[in-house]
C-alpha cells in the first residue's frame, strides 16, 4: 500500500521563504551526526520554529567506516506552522561521505540541495559505497542541486592552531557542518558555543577547536564564493511558528516518559522502584531515572529482563511503585511475571519501547507490532490495561495515566511507545504541575470490618494493598489461583470461573474511568475515519488536515487507551461509512477493532522500519474516497 | 521489663491455618518445623518477616509460615526478594527454593543475588529430583539417575550447590539436612549473618528419590558420614577417631586417623569460618572418600547490597530538594512571549 509520492505542500529551496524545511544530516556512524542533529534541533527550537525529528542510526555501535550499513542519519522538519512529523522528503541533504549520499539521496526532493564533503569522496570510500564513478563528478545527481567542497580540509585548516592530531581534528567536521547549517537558517551560534564549553569543560582545547570549526563553517556560508549559475547556498529565514505563551523545552520520548513516571509516583505519594535491563531502544529510560534519586527513585539494573520485572513486582509488594521497561524481546521474557502481577493484583507499570520484530528484528528501527503482545500476549485469561503514547510530549501524560490506573486498580499496566517516540525530539510546553490532581495511595493498615480479606474488593473491584511490615495483616499471595476474598489457594471450578471473571471485569471497568474517545480532526459521522494509535499520530494528522483542506470528508481518531477501549468507541466508529487503520504492523489494531465492534475496519500497513510519510496516508485517503 | 517488651513467640505462633500439603513423610515437614522452631529464638516478628519462594514442592513453604509470604514463579524468588528488600530494607527476607528452582531455571538469579550480597537467607532444599512434576532428574541428580525423562540413566554431571554458591561470591555457606537436630543452629547462624546466607538443606523426597542421602543422614551412618563443622574446633568425625587435614604436597584435603585423641599430631585443621580457601575445599570434598561437611562452612560478612544502594541513594539526593516543577523545566528552555521566543 505504501507509495512514495512526494509531499506537495512543504517545498523549500525556492526564493520565497517556505513554511517548512526538512534537513537530513547523514554521515558515518562515527561522524557525530546525532550530535549535530541534536544541537541543530536546539537552535531551531530557540528560533521559535515548531519541529519534529527522526534520528535513524545503525544497530552497530561503530560499523566499519565508510560502509553503507554504517550510515547514521538525523532528519529534522521545522517550520512556521504546526509540525507533527519529521517530514516526508528532505529539502536539504548533508552527506559526509559517499555511503551517506548513496543511502539517502533517493529520498531527497527533486531540486533539493545536496551538500557533500568532497574530501571524503576518494577511491577507497567510493568503493566501499559501491560507486563505480564519483557521483560528484558525473551527472548522476543532475536532478538535484549539488554543492560539494572539501569539508574535511576546511575543518583541518580551521583547527590547525590547536595542534590536534589528524583524527581529533577531523572529529570537528560535524561542528563545521553545523556552523554552515546554522548560517543557512540564520541561527544564533551562542547556545551551541555554550554547550561546547560545557561539554568539553575538562578539555578546553577541544572546546576551542570545536568552536573554531563551528565559526569557520558559519563564516564559509557567509563569505565563500559558492553562489553563481543559479546554484548555491541561500540563507533561508523560517518564521517562528505561532505558539501559546509559556516556557518551552525540547523533549524526547524517553525523557518525557521518565519524567511522567516520576510525576506519577509523586502524585501517588509513592517511592518508585525501577527494575531494568539494557535493551535498545528502551535503555534511555533507565539512564534518565537513575539520576533522579532525590525523587525517591531506586533504580536496579537486573541480571536479565525477568529479574527486572520480578524485582519490580517484589518492590510493589513491599509498597513501592514497581516499574519495568523494555522492548519487544524483553517484554516477551517478562510475560510470565506479568501474569504473576495480574494474578497477585499488584500495581506495576511496564513500558514497552517497541522496535521492529520478531525476535531481535530491527533493534534501532521503529514499529508498532507489539499491540497483540500487549493486549493478548500471556498465558491464561490475563487482562491488562494498555495505553499508547502518540508523541514525545504526549508520553508524559500517558506515563502519569499508566501510574494512576496501576495504583487505583491494583493492576499491571502496559505503556506502549516506540523507537521513534523514544529517540525523536519535539518542543514541549512545560506543564504546570499544579494542574495535575494527586491520587495518593492508601495502604490497608488494619483489617476490614468483619475481618481481614486480602482479596476483598471495593466498588471498583480493587483489592487492598497491604505492605509487609503491617502488624496483624500477615497473609500469603502467589501465582496459584486464589479463593475469592481470602486469597488462599483454591482450585475449585466455580472459584476459578468467578476469579477469572472478576479479573476481567476489574480491567473492563476501567473504561468507566477514562475519557470518551474524541475526534482529533473532523467530526463524528461521515464518509471516512482514519483511526490510529501511537507514533503514527503525526503523519495521520497532517494527511487528514490536507485531505480536509481539499474538501474530503475524512476525520482523524487517535486512541490512547488501547485496552480497555473508551466506552463510546464502538458507536463512534459505526458513525462512519468507512474506517481505515494505518499502522506500522500488519494490522493489529484493525483486528482488535473488528473483533470488538464488528466494524469493517481496513488496514493500511507499513513495516519498513521507517515512519509513515504524510503522502502515503493522503494517497490512501484519496483511494478510499474515490 | 516494660510493656514494650515483646511476648516471646512459640513455634506454634508461626503456623498458619492452612493444611500442609506435602506427601506424608516428606522431608519438608521437618524443615518447616526447624524453621518454626528457629524463628522465635532469633526474635523474629511475623509482620516484619517475608518468605519468598519460587515453584516446586519446597516453594509451597510460605503458605505454612505465619508471616508475610510470596509464592512467585519458577526460579525467580531471588529477583522478587531483591525488590522486596530494596523497597523496605527493614524486612527480614527468607528465600525458599529447591535444586530445580534455584539451580536450573533460576540459576542465574541465585548467582546474582549471592554476588550482590543482598541481606537475606536462602534455603535451598536439595532432593536431587523434580518432585512436583513427578520425578524427572534434576541438576543435582547423580550421573546415571533413572527417571521418567532419563529411562536409561542421566548422563550429565551434577551441580554442586554449595560450590556454586561460593563460586558466585557467597559470604555465608551452610549445610544441613531435613531431620538433623542441628538444622536450627545452622539457620540461626545464617540469620545472624548480615548479607546473603546460603544454606543447602539435603531433603529426602520419599516418593521419587527416597533415601538418596541415607549414606550420611541415617543414624548408623552418622559417625562416618557427617563432619559437623564448628568455629575454632578441629574438623573431627567418627567420634573423634578421624579428622580432616591438609595434604600439603597436593594442596587438597585428606582424611587422617586420630590416635588417642591427639588431633594436633594428626594435623587436623581447626575450622576457621572466615577461611575462604578451606571453604572452597570443603564444598568440593567428594562424599564417599570424605564425610559430608555440614554446619557453617563459611561465614565472613561484607557490606550488603541494599545498604550500599540506600547509602548511594541518600548521597545522590543529599542537599537536593525534590521539586517536580523544576524537574520538568530542566534542560535548555526558552520562553515564548508576545514577541516570540527568547532564551
Amino acid at each position: 500500500m505504501a507509495t512514495a509520492a512526494l509531499d506537495p505542500i512543504t517545498s523549500a529551496t525556492t526564493d520565497a521563504s517556505p513554511e517548512a524545511v526538512v534537513v537530513r544530516f547523514a554521515g558515518d556512524s562515527g561522524d557525530g551526526m546525532q550530535l549535530t542533529g541534536g544541537q541543530f534541533t536546539l537552535s531551531t527550537a530557540l528560533a521559535g520554529n515548531d519541529l519534529a525529528t527522526f534520528p535513524d542510526f545503525p544497530a552497530e555501535i561503530r560499523a566499519p567506516q565508510g560502509t553503507l550499513f554504517g550510515v547514521s542519519a538525523f532528519q529534522i522538519n521545522f517550520g512556521s506552522t504546526d509540525i507533527t512529523t519529521a517530514g516526508d522528503a528532505p529539502d536539504v541533504l548533508v552527506a559526509m561521505n559517499p555511503a551517506a549520499l548513496k543511502t539517502n539521496v533517493k529520498d531527497l526532493k527533486p531540486g533539493g540541495l545536496i551538500i557533500a564533503d568532497s574530501g571524503e569522496f576518494n577511491d577507497r570510500n567510493l568503493a566501499k559505497a559501491k560507486y563505480d564513478a564519483n557521483p560528484l563528478e558525473d551527472d548522476s545527481l543532475a536532478k538535484w542541486q549539488l554543492l560539494s567542497f572539501d569539508i574535511s580540509k576546511l575543518t583541518m585548516e580551521s583547527v590547525k592552531e590547536f595542534g590536534l592530531g589528524n583524527k581529533e581534528a577531523l572529529r570537528c567536521k560535524n561542528m563545521w557542518t553545523l556552523g554552515l547549517a546554522l548560517w543557512m537558517f540564520d541561527r544564533d551560534r551562542q547556545p551551541i558555543i555554550d554547550w561546547l564549553k560545557d561539554k568539553f569543560a575538562k578539555a578546553p582545547v577541544l572546546a576551542d577547536a570545536n568552536i573554531a570549526a563551528l565559526n569557520a563553517g558559519h563564516a564559509y556560508g557567509e563569505t565563500a564564493e559558492i553562489g553563481g549559475a543559479g546554484l548555491g547556498l541561500k540563507q533561508l529565514n523560517i518564521a517562528a511558528a505561532p505558539a501559546p505563551e509559556g516556557l518551552y523545552r525540547t523533549v524526547t520520548g524517553a525523557e518525557s516518559i521518565s519524567l511522567g513516571l516520576v510525576a506519577g509516583a509523586q502524585l501517588a505519594s509513592l517511592p518508585m522502584f525501577f527494575g531494568g535491563y539494557p535493551i535498545t531502544p528502551a535503555s534511555a529510560i533507565l539512564h534518565h531515572l537513575s539520576r533522579l534519586k532525590e525523587y525517591g527513585v531506586t533504580t536496579f539494573q537486573a541480571e536479565d529482563e525477568i529479574a527486572a520485572i520480578a524485582s519490580a513486582i517484589g518492590a510493589s509488594y513491599a509498597g513501592s511503585l514497581g516499574i519495568t521497561s523494555s522492548s519487544g524481546p524483553g517484554i516477551a521474557l517478562k510475560g510470565e511475571a506479568i501474569g504473576l502481577a495480574i494474578m497477585t493484583e499488584l500495581p506495576l507499570v511496564i513500558v514497552n519501547s517497541q522496535r521492529g520484530g520478531p525476535s531481535t528484528g530491527l533493534p534501532t528501527k521503529t514499529e508498532q507490532s507489539d499491540l497483540y503482545q500487549a493486549v493478548y500476549g500471556r498465558n491464561g485469561d490475563a487482562p491488562m490495561p494498555v495505553i499508547a503514547a502518540r508523541s514525545p510530549a504526549d508520553a508524559f501524560d500517558c506515563a502519569i495515566e499508566a501510574v494512576r490506573i496501576a495504583v487505583e486498580y491494583m493492576t499491571p499496566v502496559m505503556l506502549l511507545t516506540d523507537g521513534y517516540i523514544a529517540n525523536a525530539a519535539e518542543p514541549w510546553k512545560v506543564p504546570d504541575m499544579s494542574g495535575y490532581t494527586p491520587f495518593p495511595v492508601t495502604f490497608l493498615d488494619k483489617a476490614q470490618e468483619g475481618g481481614f480479606l486480602p482479596y476483598g474488593r471495593d466498588e471498583k473491584l480493587k483489592r487492598p494493598w497491604v505492605k509487609p511490615g503491617t502488624p496483624g495483616l500477615m497473609h500469603r499471595i502467589g501465582g496459584i489461583e486464589k479463593a475469592l476474598n481470602t486469597g488462599h489457594i483454591e482450585y475449585s471450578p466455580a472459584n476459578h470461573q468467578a476469579m477469572t471473571e472478576l479479573r476481567r471485569d476489574k480491567v473492563l471497568g476501567i473504561a468507566n474511568d477514562i475519557p470518551d474517545q474524541d475526534v482529533e480532526l473532523g467530526q463524528k459521522g461521515g464518509k471516512l475515519a482514519i483511526v490510529g494509535w501511537g507514533s503514527t499520530f503525526g503523519p495521520i494528522y497532517q494527511a487528514v488536515r490536507r485531505a480536509r483542506a481539499k474538501g474530503l470528508d475524512v476525520s482523524h481518531i487517535h486512541l490512547r487507551h488501547i485496552w480497555p477501549m473508551p466506552k463510546n468507541l464502538g458507536d463512534l466508529l459505526k458513525s462512519y461509512e468507512k474506517v481505515l487503520v494505518p499502522e506500522m504492523n500488519t494490522g493489529q489494531l484493525k483486528t482488535v477493532l473488528r473483533d470488538q465492534y464488528l466494524v469493517d475496519a481496513k488496514p493500511l500497513n507499513k513495516v519498513s522500519g521507517q515512519p509513515f510519510r504524510i503522502a502515503e496516508i493522503e494517497a490512501a485517503i484519496e483511494e478510499q474516497l474515490t | 521489663m516494660n510493656d514494650m517488651t515483646p511476648v516471646k513467640l512459640t513455634p506454634k505462633d508461626w503456623e498458619t491455618d492452612q493444611e500442609v500439603r506435602w506427601c506424608p513423610g516428606c522431608g519438608d515437614y521437618a524443615i518447616l518445623k526447624a524453621v518454626q522452631r528457629t524463628l522465635p529464638d532469633i526474635g523474629a516478628t511475623p509482620e516484619n518477616t517475608v518468605f519468598v519462594s519460587g515453584i516446586g514442592c519446597s516453594s509451597r513453604f510460605p503458605y505454612y509460615v505465619e508471616s508475610y509470604g510470596f509464592h512467585t514463579i519458577h526460579g525467580r524468588a531471588p529477583a522478587v526478594a531483591t525488590g522486596v528488600k530494596l523497597a523496605n530494607p527493614a524486612l527480614d527476607v527468607w528465600i525458599v527454593t529447591g535444586d530445580g528452582d534455584g539451580l536450573s531455571i533460576g540459576g542465574n538469579h541465585t548467582m546474582h543475588i549471592l554476588r550482590r550480597n543482598l541481606d537475606c537467607q536462602i534455603l535451598l532444599f536439595n532432593n536431587e529430583i523434580y518432585g512436583l512434576t513427578k520425578g524427572q532428574y534434576s541438576p543435582t541428580s547423580r550421573e546415571g539417575t533413572k527417571s521418567p525423562s532419563t529411562p536409561f540413566g542421566s548422563v550429565d554431571h551434577p551441580a554442586k550447590p554449595a560450590a556454586l554458591a561460593l563460586g558466585s561470591g557467597a559470604r555465608f555457606v551452610g549445610r544441613g539436612f531435613d531431620v538433623s537436630k542441628n538444622l536450627p543452629d545452622v539457620l540461626k547462624a545464617a540469620h545472624a549473618h548480615k548479607g546473603a546466607a546460603f544454606v543447602e538443606i539435603f531433603q529426602n523426597c520419599i516418593v521419587y528419590n527416597k533415601d538418596v542421602f541415607a549414606d550420611f543422614t541415617e543414624k548408623k551412618n552418622a559417625d562416618e558420614g557427617q563432619l559437623w563443622l564448628e568455629q575454632g574446633k578441629p574438623m573431627l568425625f567418627a567420634k573423634g577417631a578421624k579428622g580432616i587435614a591438609l595434604d600439603k604436597e597436593k594442596l587438597t584435603l585428606k582424611v587422617v586417623e586420630v590416635v588417642d585423641g591427639d588431633w594436633e599430631a594428626a594435623g587436623v585443621i581447626v575450622h576457621d569460618v572466615t577461611n575462604r580457601s578451606v571453604a572452597h575445599m570443603l564444598v568440593e570434598m567428594p562424599f564417599g572418600a570424605f564425610p559430608m561437611a555440614l554446619g557453617v562452612l563459611y561465614d565472613d560478612p561484607v557490606p550488603t547490597f541494599e545498604s550500599a544502594i540506600v547509602a548511594q541513594n541518600e548521597l545522590a539526593a543529599k542537599g537536593k530538594v525534590p521539586d517536580l516543577q523544576k524537574l520538568v523545566s530542566q534542560g535548555q528552555t526558552w520562553t515564548v512571549g508576545k514577541g516570540g521566543p527568547e532564551l
